[in-house]
């Protein structure tokens, strides 16, 4: 029976750079999915992209195929990612020089673009789309200046058509993380475009896979039972015609493969089980049955789907203020009562300066004092030291810089004992936010394009 | 009437939490088909909202996912925003399945 083995050895941009090499070394794969945009990596890629038209695709990606190219090759591995950004036409032309540097060929490099919508905007908003934000129900028109990017979830067919053209690399832009998966199944099974309850499975399995080490032990509430967390296994499943498969990792890697670490990821950034909507499907996750079938061997099976939406999803970025955080380390005696103070001489010396801020833009955090989930966790009483952290946003660049020359004189003009001031002061940073939308789906599909080209 | 103890969440189930948009999303798996039940019971909106009550200022809901022995809470307004707008250390709910999984509950003590 014929099995496909698809890894995926990049979570998210900044993971493990190790990882992939791992898993095209540590025993066979037929494909590999790589995930680096966040929701608004795009905003930083139009920025590079418009400094430099060769520019806007993640940079990270050329460093592993030049790690990676020759393997690839000779092994016939087939990679899959969006690292493409906004400009996967470019990123081919890089990776077309660094196989012409090491002496590489016989391979097709596969793009698929018309996800980017920025420059359709107008258009859209003119023709009666009003991209509502999905999350407060606005609509763009009032805020179409401040945009920085604006691009569609694409899904696995232009990934599967890549990869019927021959192409050893699929470069997408901003294409749905489970497509990664589900192109490369579609690809191999001729899954068919109604298949609901296939695509399904194949959206399932790339969910699984889509954060990386997240399904082999990595985050897992258990940690002190993973084995060798230091060299966790990145994840890989061996799918069937089916859509049935077997979630695994290659042998003497550390980390677990249980129901319970497949079930952990299943559950992560969920919203309604019973529709988890993509390009592709509607996935019905309490459909999924899981087996222990051996070690590190989780068998998921009984998966069911309904049809598409009309809409696909659109990730647009905005530029809405400015923000800045700083800390120190106070130390005890008395750690608590001097950080308070400390902060509370940072907000009065700012209002005396005539800056002043909304009591939801700013925030004083007192690490080591449950922060981070207070009212759950008892904090100390008396610490031997805190860290305090200050930050602030605001539309006024000004005050956000301001507030970072505030923190410094804490050292010699605050309590004793403070320390650990380094870095500068902060600076205020752009605030890139992220405006989610739906849009009829026939207005993008009717301009993807894919091309495979050979080198 | 059973006997019952008053146990960590910890003690009966898994957790993982991650941000969809200013909401974080806190799973809970079940260690076993009983403790699921327990769970159902136990682990209400309202037992949750008290819970999170400092960092969650929009609504709760739950979610059943009896196959996978598992519950799905999404936590409204929890992030300080969201994303890159927020000024939280943890602006993703990173968190928050850590800080669930401290909630007492009452479980009969012969499923311990």
């Amino acid at each position: 029976m014929k099995t496909v083995r698809i890894a995926n050895g990049q979570g998210f941009w900044g993971d493990s750079v190790d990882a992939p090499l791992h898993l095209i070394e540590g025993g066979p794969i037929d494909y590999l999915g790589m995930d680096y945009l966040a929701e608004v990596t795009l905003s930083i890629m139009m920025r590079q992209k418009l400094k430099n038209p060769a520019a806007g695709y993640a940079t990270d990606f050329i460093d592993f195929i030049r790690r990676a190219l020759p393997q690839l090759v000779e092994k016939r591995i087939r990679v899959v990612t969006n690292a493409g950004g906004l400009n996967p036409k470019a990123c081919r032309a890089k990776i077309f020089e660094v196989a012409r540097e090491l002496g590489l060929q016989g391979f097709k490099v596969g793009v698929v673009e018309g996800d980017d919508l920025l420059g359709r905007l107008p258009d859209l908003l003119g023709r009666g789309h009003e991209l509502r934000n999905m999350d407060s129900g606005e609509p763009l028109a009032p805020r179409v200046s401040q945009v920085t990017s604006a691009n569609a979830y694409i899904g696995a067919r232009p990934v599967a058509e890549a990869l019927d053209g021959g192409a050893l690399i699929v470069l997408c832009g901003r294409v749905t993380d489970t497509a990664l998966a589900l192109g490369p199944l579609v690809h191999e099974f001729g899954w068919a475009e109604d298949d609901w309850d296939r695509l399904a499975a194949g959206t399932i399995c790339g969910h699984i896979l889509e954060c990386g080490a997240q399904a082999t032990g990595g985050n897992f509430t258990r940690w002190w039972e993973v084995p060798e967390l230091w060299k966790v296994g990145y994840p890989i499943a061996e799918v069937e015609a089916s859509g049935a498969f077997v979630v695994t990792k290659h042998p003497g890697t550390g980390g677990m493969v249980t129901v319970d670490t497949v079930s952990e990821q299943l559950v992560y950034e969920m919203g309604d089980p019973k529709s988890y909507i993509t390009p592709d499907v509607t996935a019905d996750f309490t459909s999924i049955r899981l087996t222990q079938e051996g070690t590190d061997r989780v068998r998921v099976s009984g998966i069911t789907g309904r049809a598409k939406t009309p809409f696909l999803k659109i990730s647009a970025s905005y530029l809405d203020g400015y923000k800045a955080a700083g800390q120190v380390t106070v130390s005890g005696p008395r750690a608590i009562e001097k950080a308070r103070l400390a902060a509370e001489i940072v907000w009065k010396r700012l209002e005396r300066a005539g800056v002043t801020f909304a009591e939801d833009d700013r925030v004083t955090e007192l690490l080591g004092v449950s922060a981070v989930l207070p009212g759950i966790l008892a904090a100390p009483s008396d610490p031997p030291e805190v860290v305090l952290r200050l930050a602030v946003r605001d539309g006024d660049r000004a005050k956000v810089d301001r507030f970072g020359k505030e923190i410094a004189p804490l050292v010699t003009a605050g309590p004793p004992g403070v320390t650990g001031f380094a870095g500068g002061r902060p600076k205020g940073q752009e605030v890139v936010a992220y405006w989610p939308a739906l849009l009829a789906r026939e207005e993008i599909e009717r301009t993807l394009e894919v091309s495979v080209e050979a080198i | 009437m059973a006997r019952m103890a008053i146990v960590p969440l910890s003690r009966i189930a898994h957790a993982r939490s991650g941000d969809k948009g200013d909401a974080s999303n806190v799973g809970l798996v079940a260690l076993s088909a009983a403790f699921y039940e327990v769970l159902v019971r136990e682990v209400t909106v309202e037992r949750v909202r008290r819970h999170f009550a400092a960092i969650c200022r929009g609504e709760v809901e739950r979610f059943e996912v009896p196959n996978l022995l598992a519950l799905n809470f999404l936590l409204h307004d929890a992030l300080g925003g969201g994303g890159t707008a927020s000024l939280l250390t943890d602006a993703q709910g990173k968190t928050h399945g850590q800080g669930m999984l401290e909630m007492e509950i009452e479980v009969p003590e012969e499923l311990l």
